[in-house]
């Protein structure tokens, strides 16, 4: 199964690689949106089936709106030739990816390798969420009983930013 | 380990997107790539080996071996956090558009006002 994940994740990579580099923003869209489904077969095999379904939507109304928004523009991408400046940008994207690469494995040296992982306060979870939370899913146990606050946080999130989508959206500004 | 670098890799792609592209859909698209690692590195962390998904199929047996349901739980939270975030900047980017009629970010600083 590691090497299936290893496999997947080499193909995402690419499409990423593709969805940054492509001169069509359609294409570039269709790579992401491979990235998005290829993520969702990671979550199945990852025995992640809530997760599954939740990245199913999310990928396909992501694309939904990305569509619509270059429907009501352009899917021309911006051909002008390097300069200075871009330069001066990608070397300090190559510095940053090195320096991160660095830490990032000295951060690693301390997880535990994969599969390997220890249930520590998840224990409590698995073993009394039937008998507390009433709930057979261990996911909506936890997310709907033993950690709600952090839910309604979420739902305070997703107000504020519809709230926002629809300030930003308002074709006429008041006038005083 | 190999996995753990492999998900690496790909949030640094996005993060070399964001830095390089000059083209705000781009960019987006780059910043989602980032979320996307990110989910997938917490769901690596919780993965055990031969273990269930966290359903309990059958409330009289007693315990078995699941993969860890806390980080999938803090995951499917960030999802939709995520699909937020990413339609407002999308909302911005077309309201940019309609202003400058240009998705170039550089064009958009100079022509200020």
């Amino acid at each position: 199964m590691e090497n299936l994940l290893v496999i997947l994740l080499v193909m995402m990579i690419v499409a990423a690689i593709m969805a940054i580099h492509a001169k069509d923003l359609l294409s570039s869209l269709i790579a992401q949106g491979f990235v998005g489904y290829g993520l969702v077969i990671c979550f199945i095999l990852l025995r992640a089936p809530d997760l599954a379904i939740v990245q199913i939507v999310v990928e396909t109304v992501t694309l939904i709106i990305m569509v619509s928004v270059l429907h009501d523009s352009t899917r021309k991408e911006i051909q002008v030739p390097a300069g200075k400046r871009d330069i001066y940008t990608y070397s300090l994207s190559f510095v940053l990816v090195g320096l991160m690469l660095y830490y990032f494995n000295r951060a690693i040296a301390t997880l535990n390798p994969f599969g390997d992982h220890a249930l520590r306060m998840s224990d409590f979870y698995a073993r009394e969420a039937v008998e507390l939370s009433g709930s057979t899913n261990l996911i909506k146990g936890v997310l709907w009983d033993f950690r709600a606050l952090d839910t309604f946080g979420e739902a305070t999130i997703l107000f504020a930013a519809a709230a926002g989508v629809m300030a930003i959206l308002r074709i006429k500004g008041r006038k005083e | 380990m190999t996995l753990y670098l492999l998900c690496f890799v790909l949030f640094m792609v996005g993060i070399y997107g964001v830095l390089t592209r000059r083209n705000l859909i781009k960019i987006v698209i780059s910043l989602t790539i980032m979320e996307f690692s990110i989910f997938l590195m917490l769901a690596l962390v919780g993965y055990v080996s031969g273990g269930q998904a966290p359903l309990v199929l059958d409330p009289e047996t007693p315990y078995v071996q699941v993969v860890d349901p806390l980080p999938q739980a803090m995951v499917l939270t960030t999802l939709v956090i995520a699909l937020a975030t990413n339609s407002m900047l999308l909302t911005m980017a077309i309201r940019l558009y309609k202003k400058y009629g240009t998705f170039d970010i550089r064009k958009i600083n100079e022509l200020k006002g």
